[in-house]
Parts: C-alpha cells; sequence; structure tokens
C-alpha cells in the first residue's frame, strides 16, 4: 500500500503495510539508514527522529500514523541546536561505536529547543531513554551542556 | 616493492559505502622490508613483517588513508593505529583517513597471536605499534627519495612537517600528494629509524578521533546499513533450548505474508527470507516449527549453581601452586572463607550482531563487524566448498561488541552464508538479529561459582590463599583452544587469578570445568569480569580482619608489583583516601592487572532507598606509553559503565533451559542517570604500549561492593546487585 510521508522537508512515498514501524520504512524502504534499531519495543532511543518537533522512538509507531507528519532525522537535522550538539559531540569526541549517537543526538537537540539550558537534572530526564552500550555518558552529559554554551555565545 | 593499483580500494563500494572524500584513483606506497630490530614486548615474536601495499595509501588529492587490521568497534583503535602511521609519517592529522584493511593473515595477522587477523585482548596497538610506525616511517622515505630526485637535492637535507616536503637550500617545497606518484616507483630503503619519542607531536597528544564526524552525522556505515542490489532480508527462528534441533516445520502460513519470498531450513533454525525485516519478521512469527528437545540443555540456572556448589568441595585441576596451601591454612590465627556466584551475562551491543553474505560467480563476499576476519573467511569457504582466497570480507564499523563479534565459530557469517546457499546464491541476504535473538541467543560469559579460603597469622599477614574456580571453558573445542589451554586449565577461566599479584607464600588456584549446554564466549576483560570480583573484595574482607586499611595493606602485599602499585597510590591519593566523606557515603577500593595494563578505582556511593548510587569513581590506569590520552580516559569511562551495568542489573537466567530476559526491559543496560562522575588519570610510562578497551571494567564491580560494604556492613557476593536489598547501617 503506498503510504505518503514527510521526510527531512520531502514527501516521500513508502510501499508497505501501513502497520510498518516508521524505523522500518525509513531503513528499508527510503534508506535512511542513520536512524538506528537497538530493541524495537521503545527501550533503548536508538531509532529516535522528530515528528512534528517532537522526539519519537521510530520503531514504535506505525509508518501509517506518520502520514501527514514532519518527521526529520540525523540526515535532516539542520537547526543551530543541532549544529551546537553536533560540533560539540565532535570537538569532545563523544562517540564510541557511534551506533547510540543518531538518537542521543536527536534527544540533545530536542531537549536544547526545549531547554536552552539545562540542569545535569533536566539532561537525565531528557536522555533517559537512549541507552549507549559503550556508556559515552560522561561526554553526552559535557556536550550538551557545551553545546547550550555555544547556542547562547 | 611498489605498486600501482588502478582502483586503490579492493572492495566493491558502488552501492553501499559513503563516497570516501578522495577523489580518483590512488597510488599504494608499500613496502617489503623486514626491518631488523628486537621487538621486545611480545615474546618470541620474528621482525615485525611491513608487507607491500598494506598500511598506507597516498592519494593525488593528498588524502592519507590508513589500512587498518583491526576492527574499530567503539574502542578508538582506527585513530589509534592512525596515529602510529601518521606520527612517523609526519602526515598532517587532517589529511589522515582510515579504512579496515581487508581479510589477509599473511598481511594483517595478529603479531600477539600468530596466523590470525584478529582483534581482542586488548591487543591491537600493543601489537601493532612498532609495525605501523614502521609503515609510517618507510612511507615517509618514500616521499623523500621522490622529492630528493625531483629537486636533485640530497635526500637528508629534506625536511618533512604537517604533510609537506621541503628543501630550505633550493628553496623547493611539495606536498604529499604531488609527490605520491614519484614515490611510488621509488626502491625502498632497507632501514628506517623511528623517532625519538621526545620528538612525537601525535603520540602521547591529542588527536581527535577519525570517526567523530561520520558517526555524529548518522552517515557511518555498519552492517544493518549495507544494502546491496536485490538483497533480502533473513530471520531465523533458532531452539527455544539450546542444543535442539528442528523436527519438522510448516511455512504455510508465513509464505502468505506479504514480502517473504522463500522459508529454508538452515543448520541454525529456519531462515524467513523476505523483502525487508518487517517482513521476514511478521513471518517468523508465522511458522510453526516442532523442535526436538531431546539433546538440549534444560537445567535451571539455579540448578547448575547448586551443581558447581557441589563440585567446589572437589579439589580441581591446579592453574597456580605455590608453597603448602593447606599445611598453612591448618595452622592459620584465623581462617576466612567466602563464597562468590557470578550470572551468565550477554553482550548486548548497541548494534544486534549480523552478516551479510553474497554468492558471486567466483566466490563470495562478506560484509560484517568482523572482530577475526580470517576465521570468518575460512568459515564461509568451507560451507560453500571453495578456497578461503575466494571469500572477500568487508569489515564495517560495529555497533559495540565487547567480544560478541569475535566466535571462534563465525556464528553470524556462518548463518548469513548458509541462507545465501540455502536460496541457491539468487541474491545478497543479510541476516539480521532482533534484540531478543541477541539476548536469548547465548555465547554469554559463563556463569562461575568461587570458593575463597585465606589464612591470616597472629600478627594478621595473610600466609595462605585459596581460589578454586568452578564454570565452563570458553575455549574448549574452539580453534584456540591448543593456545590457551593448558593441562586442561582453560587460561580465560582463570587469568586475574592464577596471576595473584599480592605476595603470598601459599598460594593455590584451581579449576573445575564444567559441562553445560549453553554457547559461552569472551565477555569484556574475559576472566578478569570474575576473577578480580572475586579477590579484590576478598582482600578487603582480610585487610579488615587484619585490622587494617584496606590500601595499607594492599600497598604491603604488592611491594614486588611497582605497577600495581603505581595506579593503587595514585587513585588513592587523587581520591583523598582517608579524607573523611559526608554523611552517607563510602568509599571502596579495586586495583587489578588484565591484558598488561594496570588499573586502580577508587568509587564513592551513597544509597537512594535500597539502591546503590555511585556518585564519583577516580580512575588510576598504567597502560605502557599512552598513545591517545584522551582516547585511554574514553575507555576508562566506558570500561567502568559497561561493567557497572552488568553488576548492578545485569543477569541471563534459565528456566529450564528457557531463557527468562529478552530485551532491554529485562536485560536492563545502564542508563545516563545511573553513570558517575569519572575521573581518569593516566600514570606516565615510557613502557611498551598495552591495551585500554577491556582493562577499566574489572575493578569496578568489587570497588562498589567493597565501599557498599563500608556503608551497610554487608557483603554481597553474588550478583547482580539489584537482587539484594540493601539497607545503611
Ligand atoms: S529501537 Fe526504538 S527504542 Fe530501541
Ligand atoms: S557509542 Fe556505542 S552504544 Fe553509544
Amino acid at each position: 500500500m503506498a503510504l505518503r510521508i514527510t521526510v527531512n522537508g520531502e514527501e516521500r512515498t513508502v510501499d508497505a503495510d501501513p502497520d510498518m514501524p516508521l524505523l522500518w520504512a525509513l531503513r528499508d524502504h527510503l534508506q535512511l539508514t542513520g536512524t538506528k534499531f537497538g530493541c524495537g519495543i521503545a527501550a533503548c532511543g536508538a531509532c529516535t527522529v522528530h515528528m512534528d518537533g517532537f522526539p519519537v522512538r521510530a520503531c514504535s509507531i506505525a509508518v501509517g500514523d506518520a502520514e501527514g507528519a514532519e518527521i526529520t532525522t540525523i540526515e535532516g537535522l539542520d537547526s543551530p541546536a543541532a549544529k551546537a550538539v553536533q560540533s560539540a559531540w565532535q570537538d569532545l569526541d563523544v562517540v564510541q561505536c557511534g551506533y547510540c549517537q543518531s538518537g542521543q543526538i536527536m534527544s540533545a537537540v530536542s531537549l536544547l529547543e526545549e531547554t536552552p539550558q539545562p540542569s545535569d537534572e533536566d539532561i537525565d530526564v531528557a536522555m533517559s531513554g537512549n541507552v549507549c552500550r559503550c556508556a559515552t555518558y560522561v561526554r553526552i552529559r559535557a556536550a550538551i551542556h557545551e553545546a547550550a554554551k555555544r547556542m547562547e555565545g | 616493492m611498489l605498486a600501482k593499483r588502478a582502483s586503490a580500494a579492493p572492495l566493491d563500494r558502488r552501492s553501499f559505502l559513503i563516497a570516501s572524500a578522495s577523489a580518483g584513483a590512488g597510488l599504494v606506497i608499500g613496502f617489503q622490508i623486514l626491518p631488523k630490530f628486537a621487538y621486545g614486548a611480545a615474546p618470541g615474536a620474528g621482525p615485525i613483517k611491513v608487507d607491500p601495499n598494506a598500511f598506507v595509501r597516498i592519494a593525488p588529492d593528498g588524502t592519507v588513508t590508513v589500512l587498518c587490521k583491526h576492527i574499530e568497534f567503539g574502542q578508538g583503535t582506527h585513530t589509534g593505529l592512525a596515529t602510529l602511521a601518521a606520527e612517523e609519517l609526519e602526515a598532517d592529522w587532517e589529511q589522515v583517513r582510515t579504512e579496515h584493511a581487508p581479510a589477509n593473515a599473511a598481511l594483517y595477522n595478529n603479531l600477539h597471536w600468530g596466523p590470525v587477523q584478529g582483534t581482542g585482548g586488548s591487543s591491537a596497538i600493543a601489537n601493532s605499534y612498532d609495525q605501523m610506525r614502521y609503515a609510517g616511517a618507510l612511507a615517509k622515505a618514500m616521499l623523500v627519495a621522490a622529492a630528493a630526485e625531483q629537486w636533485n637535492v640530497p635526500a637528508g637535507e629534506i625536511a618533512v612537517a604537517k604533510g609537506q616536503l621541503s628543501h630550505a637550500g633550493s628553496g623547493q617545497s611539495a606536498s604529499f600528494g604531488e609527490l605520491a606518484e614519484l614515490a611510488a616507483q621509488q626502491t625502498p630503503p632497507s632501514e628506517v629509524t623511528l623517532k625519538d619519542p621526545k620528538d612525537h607531536i601525535l603520540i602521547g597528544k591529542h588527536a581527535p578521533r577519525v570517526d567523530s564526524k561520520s558517526k555524529t552525522t548518522g552517515q557511518a556505515t555498519y552492517t544493518i546499513d549495507v544494502m546491496r542490489p536485490g538483497m533480502l532480508t533473513a530471520l531465523i527462528a533458532r531452539p527455544p533450548i539450546f542444543g535442539a534441533t528442528v523436527a519438522s516445520f510448516d511455512a504455510t502460513e508465513a509464505l502468505q505474508m506479504n514480502g517473504v519470498e522463500e522459508v529454508v531450513a538452515v543448520p541454525q533454525g529456519v531462515a524467513v527470507v523476505a523483502r525487508d525485516f518487517w517482513s521476514a519478521s511478521k513471518g517468523r512469527e508465522l511458522l510453526s516449527i516442532e523442535w526436538d528437545e531431546s539433546t538440549g540443555e534444560t537445567r535451571s540456572s539455579d540448578q547448575i549453581m547448586a551443581e558447581y556448589r557441589t563440585l567446589a568441595d572437589q579439589p580441581g585441576l591446579v592453574a597456580r601452586q605455590d608453597g603448602d596451601s593447606d599445611a598453612a591454612l591448618a595452622s592459620a590465627a584465623q581462617v576466612l572463607e567466602a563464597d562468590f556466584e557470578f550470572p551468565f551475562l550477554a553482550h548486548a551491543p548497541m548494534e544486534p550482531v549480523n552478516a551479510v553474505a553474497e554468492i558471486t560467480q567466483d566466490g563470495c563476499e562478506i560484509w560484517t563487524g568482523s572482530q577475526i576476519p580470517t576465521v570468518d573467511q575460512g568459515a564461509a569457504a568451507q560451507i560453500l566448498g571453495i578456497a578461503p582466497e575466494k571469500v572477500t570480507v568487508h569489515t564495517l564499523y560495529a555497533g559495540g561488541s565487547f567480544g560478541r563479534r569475535a566466535t571462534p565459530d563465525s556464528d553470524m557469517v556462518a548463518e548469513a552464508v548458509s541462507v545465501a546457499k540455502a536460496i541457491e546464491g539468487r541474491a545478497p541476504v543479510r541476516v539480521l538479529w532482533t534484540r531478543e535473538d541477541d539476548v536469548q541467543g547465548g555465547r554469554y560469559r559463563p556463569m562461575y561459582f568461587h570458593r575463597m579460603r585465606a589464612g591470616l597469622d597472629e600478627d594478621g599477614k595473610l600466609v595462605a590463599w585459596q581460589h578454586r574456580i568452578v564454570g565452563q571453558s570458553i575455549l574448549k573445542g574452539t580453534p584456540f583452544e591448543g593456545m590457551l589451554v593448558q593441562n586442561g586449565v582453560d587460561l580465560t577461566s582463570v587469568e586475574g587469578a592464577n596471576n595473584l599479584p599480592y605476595a603470598i607464600p601459599n598460594a593455590l588456584v584451581d579449576l573445575h570445568t564444567t559441562d553445560v549446554g549453553v554457547p559461552v564466549l569472551w565477555w569484556r576483560a574475559v576472566g578478569s569480569t570474575h576473577t578480580a570480583h572475586s579477590v579484590e573484595i576478598f582482600i578487603d574482607e582480610l585487610a579488615e580482619a587484619a585490622g587494617r586499611d584496606p590500601v595499607d595493606f594492599r600497598r604491603e602485599l604488592l611491594a614486588e608489583h611497582p605497577r600495581h602499585l603505581g595506579v593503587m597510590e595514585l587513585a588513592a591519593e587523587k581520591a583523598g583516601w582517608g579524607e573523611p566523606l559526608p554523611a552517607g557515603r563510602a568509599r571502596g577500593i579495586a586495583v587489578h592487572e588484565s591484558f598488561a595494563s594496570f588499573v586502580a578505582q577508587v568509587v564513592e556511593v551513597s544509597l537512594d532507598g535500597g539502591t546503590p548510587k555511585i556518585e564519583r569513581v577516580v580512575c588510576a590506569v598504567d597502560c605502557g606509553r599512552p598513545i591517545n590520552p584522551d582516547q585511554i580516559k574514553a575507555q576508562m569511562e566506558g570500561g567502568i559503565g559497561y561493567g557497572l551495568g552488568a553488576i548492578l542489573h545485569d543477569e541471563i537466567t534459565l528456566d529450564g533451559g528457557r531463557v527468562a530476559q529478552s530485551n532491554f526491559h529485562d536485560y536492563v543496560p545502564l542508563r545516563i542517570e545511573e553513570m558517575p562522575k569519572v575521573e581518569v588519570h593516566i600514570v606516565p610510562s615510557e613502557a611498551a604500549p598495552t591495551g585500554v578497551g577491556e582493562p577499566g571494567t574489572p575493578p569496578i564491580g568489587p570497588a562498589v561492593a567493597n565501599a557498599l560494604y563500608q556503608l551497610t556492613g554487608e557483603r554481597i557476593r553474588s550478583l547482580p546487585l539489584s537482587k539484594h536489598e540493601l539497607r545503611g547501617a
């Protein structure tokens, strides 16, 4: 069945069952592979994308339910907060294996768009759903503070 | 010998890899030289091989590509290997790129392992330290020779810095890229001299990671991202208990699912082959399979542990014996005894394991995050009945591994090739695992039971030590058995116990290797994940029985081990050991050597209700000459977090042989709010560099347990901590 979704500002057609998770529509049908699969049950955050500006777990949203919504993936990030987050992430060498980091960055960008100067507690709450098995958490926290500083300056 | 290749990359990267920044054909600068020098770090190793075309490629646009024989799965190896080559090459760090080398045991073997290409045992930097520096130095010599020829000046007068060559006398200068082609035609020198470490500009300094940009923009390619034309996706239904087999299956319903193309039997189970993940996953749910469980493992974890406990009453195979520990225990003034229990642990790398196989006209191509590429190559060849050279292995970034991708029987590759073969090679196949497949799929850190006994004399001196270990062998039945199982003792079961550094005149370490039908595997830091735990907790108990401070007690026993002592003193000092803490907080320490690196950690804990909260970790590490201090810190941070998640929450349990956990809701990973502050201090050293991927993990568990004891008065001797209710004393 042909479904129409808007991804990174472009209208795209996906020929899939409406119950296919958005994650797999993005990955297998639109070749947007920056969004990762980690658990499939909304427990790890690797698949985090923005839907109408809010962070959601793409593994747990049916692509049929994403019709009409604006989806942004890591490939389409472009806001000032996104630039601050990505540059802070790079300068602090946050990544290890990197597999969780698209999701981490999507969550961090949402946090900073909502809360430009987050406390450690704000960070814990916003980022708790994003697992990093490499445990890069010390640097994730530092990079979010750094990005907040860069957005201010 | 120098070679020029039309296509520098041995891979067909048309459709799935991000186009490289370097355009056009690259020139391969290679060497066929065996520089003469003694290799001190690895006993028995011959001269280092630096073979043609193997390690450094310089493109006309100036891009320097370092081919890495080790997989990058987070530990920073590619950055480290490139640092070594770039240091001697005098490349500008900005022009350096990395690529995974193809599978080739002759060119890319791990020099600590023999004729196998592989990454493990935190050996990547240690075994490559000389090799990659020579590769860089030889490449530089070729560029210098080219400049000397072109400018007609003596080679000795040419300076090289930051990717530029220059000659002061004539005012000539050129970039690496400009000279690459001419360099490729030079006769390589028979000897090169490496830099004096005091002149290092990258080693020991800050070199940013080579993969930060691609991994923060969604551009890095992992196996799960590989797209081949016409590729199909397979999910495999595997036995519900380990060792069961398929009796029969009915695929009628599965085949009716939209997108499902074929259902095939493979040695690992039943594979549903579909056009995408979602169809395969729905199709797999519709399979009806009759399993033959008669050969399966049906015991529960509790039952297995009870059997281990009984076994521990009997002496095992001796792994270490000093003096007469029985006699010393009999005459000791005080005898302490403690039992420790360790559960099975899953690795749960963030990227569930996977592999892509494509059978071609003259062989097979594999894409996977391969930790032992030449073993994977052999496994694929065997399944297809072709020569290993016909199998090309494209190693990709892996989303973590922690040992999971180093399977001696090449499980993921074998699956992908088996499915490709079962569908007669008509399409490339990727086999994906779900998280449930991963958590329930075995290859666990084995369960272990430890029994410790020790004796103190009237003066509180430690005079006797007995450490008995009961558990499965990781190496039995693998190609590594000959290398690492000695007199029936699997060294990976006892490492960290048999090399006990504490000075005790009478010591015995023995082992019972058990027979359990659960596939097991090395898990970040392998034997030290359990041995460090019991040893370091028990030493604390003994310190208390002797009326001594834990650091003081260890200091005396470690007098002959300066590197253990060095990290312990550094961690203790930086953590303010002995200084008062706010109410409700306590400290604990542990020190451990693994893979020839030394790590001590001091933790501060508190209790939040009944839940331990790890507030701060001060870590000291001695890994020889530090190559990339920031990445050493990153690996300590990561190793601490990984170990912490396991000791706080994790166990895989069997219920009648069935794995009780299935995903991150019940195999609970560490989350950001549980991550302590971590401070890492690196001991300055000129010793040969050793690894950091694993050694950060072992001390965290016992350091936490020792701190919790100070807080609660309770010794916790079985993991995970979440099984225990903790109350402040
Ligand atoms: S894959 Fe969606 S939250 Fe884990
Ligand atoms: S960087 Fe590896 S899982 Fe986060």
